[in-house]
């Protein structure tokens, strides 16, 4: 019942694509052009510039698409398949109409930042198929919300327990609950842990602390100490947990500004050729 | 000095008040008796600020009180206002505790001792009833001890006891343990009494130490402690205290029912939900004993208006006509060039024996729930598959029931008198049958909450309807063509047998006895493999369990459980193998269907993961579904455009919560309608504003939604919500372009601070006037979201544990 966006449909977007790319190709190898190598210029040239520019069009309307609900009455999955794969397949059609002339010019910026487009395009399909299973283990059917409460709950009973164990173990509670960030630099978020979490060092330093409490203490010591580590545990779950949302949404602000870039360079390209040829 | 009134009228919401207020105006010496300090209880205990709806529109006001469309402070000022303009004699803090006596002398006993006499007396005391209390020593009239909360958010910082396990008392305890400490205290060892949805979160939140329980305790006395309050509780272990700031007991209310009775009343049924029975006159079986309003079953307050004057009109001796005759003879209106709506009443219950044993009241009520349908000679009523669940009577003319779809030798005719349609109305499923009208027709379709509504209250009606009903089930499920008499004797044999949720139908190992073919319901097939119940598959209405063993001649080979509430008829062994002797084409169905059942059971016990999976579904709302939204969150990508796409096709409210709700191997089940078979929502919707398409959607009318907030409570699955309107927001190219707005999806915060319009309730409905359907489904980029029925249940289970 469920199928994932590349096999949706038995691979009907990577026939067509493929379909493409083959028809393509052939008529690149057989095209003889009449003067000069083969390059955007030719009658196969404006053909291929045209299918390509169709294209890149049609899969930056995607992102109208997307957003126009209840209109239309294809699934967006049907959608985003075809995009994927004709997205993939424009590699070859926009290669083969430059014909292989790349320079230091507004063309081949265009066409460097359909790469660009593409490539992290290609990146967010990985992020889409592995991260969703990894976050639903990850959170073990809890909401973000109720592992932010539980926090909040843990907080709660750690203050309460570490004000009768004396002023160094309590400030070191406090401080650590007050530092403790989640979320933050992108970098950070992306990785899905923190290497100065204020946490783990609460836990590290109030487990030294605790070795000098008085005896009728201990008890309740252990007792914070299973809080805190704990604790430690749910905060590094809400790290993973946001890490892998940012793998799935960082490569859109690479994916949609730049075909906005693609978008303006083409425009350029084409008047220019136009005007200048 | 005791004084005879003419009339005492018992409570004061809008049918008491009107009542009073008509007896004022025309001068007759009447008392109108409210157990509280203010008029209308009812209303007055709605939320602040609530818009109060006069629903039907159509229905015309009768009453010396005004009620139009308003603000809940501004109809209560008037009629506070107009109460006392027209000196009605209100007496208020007087709970009316006992009635006895006969016409002319009844006396009315009050709280606290005083008698009333009245020569009649009209009930109006609506059907909230009284609060439980705690009743131990020290809890009366304590003002830390209270029995409503209206706003969690008004309490931090304190330790509150809430005692009950009902969805209120779980509701309000998980409010409050935002921002306090919470003990809930529950008499039993488990919650087993609330809805699922509420279950779920008081497990979690206790599991999560978000707030503690104490189970298997009961209050035993509260002492002052400072001014704090020492609160002493029985537990398993004895007796313990708890220091406590406050202590909220949603104890549920006491229905009035009992109240009613002890005044003389009779109840034709032990259901709770049975109305009394009353004269035209809105008399009872007590002469002189008059009852109006929502507890004689008219559940909105322009009806309760329009009967406090009308029975004061009665008791004077005015036959005046009731108010809705307009709207009756509006419906009838093909009809009256042949009849007076009088006579349309006696000829319907001479001709339709259904209708027989009711009232002219009840029957007045079911034909204002009703529609008439004129179909020419060959036009068709309803079709096969559809999911419509109305009753029709035949009240002229003659209709064929096309059981078969090819084979028109199989029609069955109906008649005059005779009824169908009761298959979808009792199973909550597609209809199962065409049906044509083979002369022209008059006739009678009802709507199915007016059918429960007399199904419940009149047993006689209830057997009329099921006697054909099984014979028909009968058919349609098991045997078309049965002769007169194989079909008598089998009747004969069979029963109609009831299971609760849970409860198990036959174990595996039982000897066959017989056959059960489920009407109502659903249920579970399981296994025991190695230590373990496997679940093996699912069975909705509509078919039958138990065939095996009989044909087989062996012990049960499975354990089926009704998954829910479930009704089945059930044929002995005897009666079945005649079937079986007699058809054997049902024989081969049959054994064709085994060989089907022991691969599959194969195939499940090698894997048992999928077994859980179905156990889930059911769980989760499949065992009553006709549709599930369910997210495969190994494809789901959290985008959220799921949610998104409901709020931009339905006025910038989701109607679906993607996080929510639980998951199991991947799969997940958001917070969105199941459109039940039966659904919960519907049972008690006082403009009956829920409805079902033909297809199965079930949706609010907005149009008649007062926002009351019942079915709110009533959906076991936690998917309806009151909202008010979404405001405004710049388009779409401003939002992509400029960055204007909050761009798609439902703006939260705005939505609720905006007090715009009513405040109503919303749910999913299919998006059933969108062209291409569920917008959800369609906008979801990765296929992660999916809408199934429960009979793909089995090709969603494969695919995932494959
Ligand atoms: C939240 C909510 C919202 C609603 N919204 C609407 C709406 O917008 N529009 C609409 O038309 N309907 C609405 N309804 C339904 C409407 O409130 C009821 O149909 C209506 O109040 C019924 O009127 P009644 O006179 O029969 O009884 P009630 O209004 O229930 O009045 C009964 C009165 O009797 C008193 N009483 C009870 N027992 C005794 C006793 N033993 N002795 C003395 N007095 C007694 C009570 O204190 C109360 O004042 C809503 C209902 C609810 C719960
Ligand atoms: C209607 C669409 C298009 C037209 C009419 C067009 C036209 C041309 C022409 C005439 C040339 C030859 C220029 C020259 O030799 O100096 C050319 C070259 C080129 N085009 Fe296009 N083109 C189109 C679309 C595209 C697209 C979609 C891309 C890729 C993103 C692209 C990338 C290039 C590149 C990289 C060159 C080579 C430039 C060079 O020679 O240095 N063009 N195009
Ligand atoms: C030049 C070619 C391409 C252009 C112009 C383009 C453009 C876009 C745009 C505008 C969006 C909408 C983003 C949003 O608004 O959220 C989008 C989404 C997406 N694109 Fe592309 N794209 C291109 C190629 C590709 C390729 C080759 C792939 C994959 C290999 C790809 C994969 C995706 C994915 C996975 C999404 C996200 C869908 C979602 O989450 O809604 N794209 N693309
Ligand atoms: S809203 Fe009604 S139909 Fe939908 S799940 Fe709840 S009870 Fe069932
Ligand atoms: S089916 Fe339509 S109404 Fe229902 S949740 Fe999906 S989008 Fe919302
Ligand atoms: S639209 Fe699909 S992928 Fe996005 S949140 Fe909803 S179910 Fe998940």
């Amino acid at each position: 019942m469920h199928e994932s966006i590349l096999a949706f449909r038995g691979f009907k977007y990577l026939k067509l694509s493929a379909l493409m790319v083959a028809v393509t190709a052939i008529v690149y190898a057989v095209h003889q052009p009449t003067v000069g190598p083969p390059n955007g210029g030719t009658a196969l040239g404006y053909a291929l510039g045209t299918l390509g520019l169709g294209l890149i069009i049609w899969l930056a309307w995607f992102g109208v698409r997307k957003r126009r609900y209840g209109l239309g009455k294809m699934l967006l999955e049907d959608w985003l398949s075809a995009h994927v794969y004709l997205g993939l397949g424009l590699i070859v059609v926009a290669t083969l109409h430059t014909g292989f002339q790349f320079g230091w010019n507004v063309h081949t910026l265009a066409y460097v930042l359909m790469i660009l487009v593409i490539a992290s395009g290609a990146f967010g399909v990985f992020a889409y198929l592995r991260y969703p299973r990894l976050m639903t283990e990850n959170r073990r059917g809890a909401t973000q919300r109720e592992l932010l409460t539980q926090i909040a709950e843990l907080d709660v009973k750690a203050r309460e327990i570490s004000a009768g164990l004396g002023d160094d173990i309590h400030g070191e509670v406090m401080r650590a609950q007050e530092k403790l960030a989640l979320g933050g630099p992108a970098r950070r978020q992306l990785s899905g842990r923190d290497p100065n979490c204020p946490a783990t060092a609460a836990l590290k330093r109030v487990g030294d602390l605790s070795l000098g409490l008085p005896v009728t203490d201990a008890e309740k010591g252990r007792a914070l100490i299973a809080l805190l580590a704990r604790k430690v545990e749910l905060v590094e779950r809400v790290r993973r947990d946001l890490g892998f949302k940012a793998m799935m949404d960082v490569w859109l602000f690479v994916h949609v500004p730049l075909t906005f870039g693609l978008l303006a360079s083409l425009t350029a390209h084409v008047v220019s050729v136009f005007f200048y040829w | 000095m005791t004084q005879l009134y003419k009339v005492a009228i018992v409570g004061s919401g809008p049918g008491g008040m009107s009542a009073g207020g008509r007896a004022a105006q025309a001068g007759i010496s009447h008392i109108l008796l409210e157990k509280t300090d203010h008029l209308s209880d009812t209303i007055y205990k709605y939320q602040k600020g609530k818009l109060v709806m006069a629903t039907p529109d159509i229905l015309p006001l009768r009453s010396p009180m005004d009620f139009k469309l308003g603000i809940r402070e501004d109809i209560l000022g008037t009629w506070d206002r107009q109460t006392a303009e027209l000196k009605v004699n209100v007496k208020f803090n007087s709970e009316v505790t006992k009635i006895t006596g006969k016409k002319g002398a009844f006396e009315l006993t009050v709280a606290g001792g005083e008698k009333i006499q009245a020569e009649n007396v009209v009930l109006a005391i609506g059907l909230q009833g009284n609060l439980r209390k705690l009743g131990i020593p020290g809890s009366d009239n304590h003002p830390k001890v209270q029995y409503q909360l209206d706003d969690p958010d008004e309490y931090a910082d304190e330790t509150i006891m809430v005692v009950g396990a009902g969805d209120a008392a779980i509701e309000n305890a998980v409010a409050l343990a935002k921002q306090n400490k919470v003990i809930i205290v529950n008499r039993s060892a488990e919650f087993a009494r609330a809805k699922q949805g509420n279950l779920d979160l008081i497990t979690k939140s206790i599991e999560k130490g978000l707030l503690e329980c104490m189970y298997s305790s009961a209050p035993v006395r509260l002492e002052p402690a400072g001014d704090r309050l020492k609160h002493v509780l029985k537990t398993a272990d004895g007796e313990a205290e708890v220091v406590c700031d406050r202590i909220i007991a949603r104890l549920g209310a006491l229905a009035p029912r009992s109240f009613v009775e002890a005044c003389g009343i009779q109840f034709p049924s032990k259901d709770p939900t049975a109305l009394p029975e009353l004269s035209p006159t809105y008399e009872s079986n007590v002469a002189g004993l008059y009852i109006i309003g929502a507890l004689a079953g008219y559940p909105l307050i322009k009806q309760a208006m329009n009967q406090g004057y009308e029975v004061v009109e009665f008791i004077q001796g005015n036959r005046v006509k009731p108010a809705d005759e307009p709207l009756l003879e509006e419906k009838f209106k093909k009809l009256l060039d042949r009849y007076t709506v009088d006579e349309l009443l006696v000829a319907i219950q001479s001709t339709i024996p259904v209708f027989a044993g009711l009232t002219i009241l009840q029957l007045r009520e079911v034909l204002l729930g009703s529609e008439v349908r004129m179909p020419q000679a060959g036009e068709t009523v309803f079709q096969r598959n559809e999911f419509t669940n109305t009753f029709f009577t035949v009240f002229e003319g003659e209709v064929a029931i096309q059981v078969d779809s090819e084979d028109r030798d199989d029609d069955v005719m109906l008649g005059p008198g005779s009824f169908f349609g009761e298959m979808g109305l009792i199973s909550g499923r597609r209809r199962s049958a065409t049906v044509i009208a083979s002369k022209p027709c008059v006739l009678i379709e009802t709507a199915r909450r007016e059918m429960i509504k007399l199904i419940k209250s009149l047993p006689k009606v209830r057997e009329t309807i099921d006697r054909a009903a099984v014979e028909r089930q009968i058919r349609t499920y098991l045997a078309p063509s049965l002769s007169r008499d194989d079909m008598d004797s089998i009747l004969r044999s069979a029963k109609l047998r009831s299971f609760k949720s849970n409860e198990v139908l036959f174990k595996e190992g039982d000897p066959g006895d017989g056959v059960f073919l489920i009407r109502t319901g659903s249920c579970t097939v399981s296994r025991r493999i190695g230590d373990k119940e496997i679940v093996m598959s699912y069975v909705p209405a509509g078919h039958y369990v138990g065939e095996m063993a009989l044909v087989r001649d062996m012990p049960r080979s499975a354990t089926v459980k009704a998954a829910i509430e479930t009704e089945t008829v059930w044929l002995d062994g005897a009666g079945f193998r005649l079937l079986l002797d007699h058809l054997p084409d049902l024989r081969h169905r049959i054994e064709r269907r085994i060989g089907a059942i022991i691969t599959q059971t194969e195939d499940m016990a090698a894997r048992p993961e999928t077994g859980n999976l179905i156990q889930f579904l059911v769980q989760e709302g499949g065992k009553e579904a006709a549709d599930m939204l369910l997210i495969d969150e190994s494809l789901c990508v959290r985008c959220d455009n799921c949610e998104k796409a409901c709020a931009e096709t339905h006025g910038g409210i989701s109607r679906l919560d993607r996080e929510a709700g639980p998951t199991y191997a991947s799969i997940h089940v958001p917070t969105s309608c199941r459109h039940c078979e039966h659904p919960h929502c519907m049972a008690d919707c006082p403009p009956d504003a829920l409805h079902k398409t033909k297809d199965g959607e079930v949706y609010i009318d907005e149009q008649t939604c007062i926002g009351c907030g019942n079915c709110e409570r009533n959906c076991p699955y936690g998917v309806i919500h009151m909202s008010y309107e979404a405001p405004a927001k710049p388009g779409l190219l401003s939002w992509l372009l400029f960055g204007l707005g909050y761009g798609p999806g439902e703006d939260k915060k705005a939505v609720h601070d905006s007090h715009q319009g009513k405040k109503l309730a919303v749910k999913c409905d299919m998006c059933k006037d969108i062209d291409g359907g569920a917008a959800c489904v369609r906008s979801c980029p990765t296929g992660a979201a999916i809408r199934v029925s429960p009979e793909q249940f089995f090709s969603l289970t494969n695919n995932v544990a494959q």
